[in-house]
């Protein structure tokens, strides 16, 4: 068969001018730019052209302990005195400055961290100005929000986000802490600090009280010194479970709460009565929506055996078409992998996926020639015991398993450490909530899948983590009750 | 025969894994005294296999107690607190062998059974008062619901050979977890006895567990256990919380420890225990858009 012409796209480049992105930044301490102690800044890229954007402070022990005593004066001065009234109001204020400048947070998510500019257009940024407004409104709300108890703020709140989300996860710690009457002091990752910076220069905006929220740049350093502080009464982490065990170990003893949102390995289960082309869809979104780079990625692909066969080469079709490479092009659907040293660890997994006798297929897309980037990856004949069905890849890369029966499905999708979440398709109802109920999961996505939204909370079981953000149920990691 | 002639017979007091009374594997025993330092029992020294053992009772127990409506459960934690009020003369005798005066004895078994009445009506209920249905933005039906955590490790107190058993145990099952409890090392005989009112109170099978033994040396095997979720002890208690805690992280384990004082006075019981041992699990499914305008129908 002659190979089918592809569909062209002229290109459709987003400007980087609303970017604005500074030179350098410093840290954010007590609602003032601060110089590092350390007096080291380290260089933020643009993973899609390898080219530097910016300069990031390193916060040493020093500043560290500035941003933990601001944030402790702060809670004590202003934020404990406050009524929760006024607390909320400038939480919607952060929430709106956010809207108004979405675009300049869109450009630059996109530049620093290679995700497509859709993705942070249509999803990151409104998605984290939402958030802010959600909780903004439970702010004074917080006597219904626990049956028979009062909700008391624990203090200072460490945070701790990742580099996959990072606008998005700044806006899932802080907007819980501050309504519930913390103050916050966080750290994004190395990778993907910028965003997180123009939340400081929002907040300034919006006129909180100085020290109320500080964030700190480095790396896993500065935020094992923020683990460790002892002015600090709750942690909040978003990350790998390997770094999750670590933290937890550290609090051991410790009267700090805690709260992990870590790794999984998605089960993504399809039946043979689910409806094919929307599942096809269902599964391209669970394994390339951000290149991969998503803790609840639907990572282990389970098809019913009966319409294998069919399913992968409709997938195979499917993924021929997604266009890999400028994040700033609106028409790219998978952009640039976050870090060269992620793309070093997604290639060493092709590797052992190759050697452990799955069979690999990519994409024949042309890679642009700098920058990181990835081909989508599938493998097929995946044993439940190899590592690439085991461990979490965190790429554009899918293993593909089988299975004949709910029971059978059920208990190899059960069968992994980690229990962040899994999609179900199928046409049956009572199959989806059997299966619903009987897998070991924080989110089950039954017919769908990557979806969040502020009202619906979000977390995992075993060690996925534990305690959820969002909704109702997100503030309590952030409250005590008496 | 007169009264006097007549032997006592002695009660071997064993562990309790999988519905069944066995001896510590390892063959090891202590002796249990009374106040006046006379030994009356020499109980199970439990030993790691008898913890994996346990572990292993309580993850086979756990699907089918899971499984099973709030409202048997109910029924069930009810049965318990029916059984064990037929056994009062018992346990008070065991508590006062090591020393309770008949009163606090009397309170802390009447304590007891109330709190598992307690439990046995939170059963289903707890779910609807921490379910929500989340109104997301999207063409999405969205809800959350709390379900159990799986297998449990709990270090009862010191100071409640009874009541301190029972405070773990009911918030634990009544929420579809199964457990596995290490009995004061001190005062364990109730903790026993009680076992045999579980024994006969439709429990299945495995849903509780209930050892004795050394604190210091089980507790490690506990913390370590892989297939153990969740550990609750009580603050101000002996063990080294922050050597459980190190070894729990190796797993993400859910680690709580329980308010003493606040458990052992009427009213030390809350649904937010039961939920200290859940998860929040969030189902999504689509909404149909395409009928309709938008409009009333």
């Amino acid at each position: 068969m002659a190979k089918k012409k592809k569909w062209e796209y002229s290109p459709a480049p987003e400007s980087k001018q609303p970017a604005a992105i500074a030179g350098r930044y410093a840290l954010f301490i007590n609602g003032k730019w601060q110089k590092p102690s350390s007096g080291t800044y380290f260089n933020s890229i643009n993973p899609a052209t390898e080219e530097k954007l910016s300069e990031i402070a390193t916060a040493n022990e020093t500043d560290v302990n500035k941003a933990v005593q601001a944030a402790k004066q702060a809670y004590e001065k202003y934020w404990k005195k406050i009524s929760p009234t006024e607390r909320g109001k400038y939480i919607f204020r952060i929430a709106r400055i956010m809207q108004e400048r979405a675009r300049e947070l869109a450009v630059t998510e996109t530049l620093d961290g290679g995700k497509p500019i859709r993705e942070s257009r249509d999803f990151d940024i409104p998605t984290a100005a939402n958030h802010f407004f959600y909780y903004a409104g439970w702010a004074d709300k917080l006597d219904f929000a626990f049956p028979n108890k009062k909700a008391n703020s624990l203090g200072v709140a460490g945070q701790i986000t990742p580099w996959n989300f990072p606008l998005l996860m700044a806006a899932w710690k802080i907007a819980p802490a501050l309504a519930t009457g913390n103050t916050v002091v966080l750290k994004p990752a190395e990778t993907t600090s910028l965003t997180t910076l123009k939340l400081a220069e929002i907040i300034q905006e919006a006129e909180l009280p100085p020290g109320v929220v500080n964030i700190i740049t480095g790396d896993g350093q500065t935020g094992a010194w923020l683990t460790k502080h002892n002015d600090v009464n709750k942690i909040a982490f978003t990350g790998s479970t390997e770094v999750g065990k670590i933290i937890q170990h550290t609090l051991a003893g410790s009267q700090k709460k805690l709260t992990l949102e870590l790794g999984g390995k998605g089960a993504n289960i399809i039946f043979e009565d689910a409806p094919i082309d929307q599942a096809v869809e269902g599964v391209v979104n669970g394994i390339f929506f951000n290149q991969g780079h998503v803790c609840c990625a639907g990572s282990r692909l389970y098809v019913q055996e009966s319409i294998a066969k069919k399913f992968i080469q409709k997938l195979k079709d499917r993924i021929g078409t997604l266009l890999v490479g400028d994040p700033m092009d609106k028409n790219t659907d998978i952009g640039a992998i976050n870090s060269a040293q992620q793309l070093k660890t997604i290639q060493a997994y092709i590797k052992i996926g190759k050697a452990e006798g799955a069979t690999f297929f990519e994409t024949d897309c042309v890679l642009p020639k700098k920058g990181f980037f990835c081909r989508p990856t599938l493998f097929t004949n995946v044993a439940q015991s190899n590592r690439i069905a085991k461990e979490e890849i965190f790429g554009p890369v899918l293993s593909i398993l089988t299975f004949r029966t709910d029971d059978e499905v059920i208990e190899k999708a059960n069968n992994s450490p980690y229990g962040l979440s899994a999609g179900i398709w199928t046409d049956k109802g009572a199959r989806i909530f059997n299966l619903s109920k009987r897998i070991r999961a924080g989110v089950i996505w039954a017919n769908t899948y990557h979806l969040f939204d502020p009202t619906s909370p979000f977390g995992g079981y075993k060690e996925s983590g534990f305690g959820r953000e969002g909704g109702l149920q997100g503030l309590h990691p952030y409250v005590q009750l008496s | 025969m007169t009264q006097q002639s007549r032997l006592a017979i002695w009660k071997t007091y064993k562990i309790y894994i999988g519905g069944q009374f066995p001896r510590t594997e390892s063959g090891r025993s202590y002796a249990i005294k009374n106040s006046v330092g006379k030994t009356i029992a020499n109980a199970c020294q439990s030993s790691r296999k008898d913890v994996r053992d346990a572990v292993s009772a309580a993850r086979s127990a756990w699907g089918g107690w899971n499984n099973r409506s709030g409202f048997n459960r109910g029924q069930i934690l009810y049965r318990i607190a029916e059984m064990l009020e037929g056994r009062k003369k018992q346990l008070k005798d065991e508590l006062m062998a090591q020393g309770y005066t008949a009163t606090v004895a009397t309170r802390e078994i009447n304590l007891s059974i109330d709190r598992l009445i307690y439990y046995a009506g939170w059963c289903d209920k707890y779910q609807a008062l921490f379910s929500s249905v989340n109104p997301v933005a999207s063409a999405h039906y969205n809800f959350s619901v709390p379900e159990s955590m799986g297998v449990v490790g709990m270090l009862a107190p010191t100071n409640a050979p009874l009541l301190g058993v029972i405070s773990l145990m009911a918030p634990c099952i009544a929420g579809g977890n199964t457990c596995l409890i290490l009995a004061d090392q001190e005062k364990p005989l109730a903790a026993v006895s009680f076992a045999e009112v579980l024994h006969s109170a439709d429990v299945p099978n495995g849903v509780v567990n209930i050892l004795t033994g050394y604190q210091q040396e089980l507790t490690d095997w506990i913390s370590t256990h892989m297939d153990i979720n969740a550990i609750v002890c009580f603050d101000q208690e002996k063990p080294d919380w922050q050597k459980i805690q190190e070894n729990g992280a190796g797993h993400v384990k859910r680690m709580f420890r329980w308010n003493t004082q606040q458990l052992l006075r009427a009213g030390g019981q809350s649904p937010y225990l039961i939920m200290d041992l859940q998860e929040i699990k969030t189902t999504w499914h689509p909404i149909q858009t395409i009928a309709g305008s938008g409009g009333a129908y």
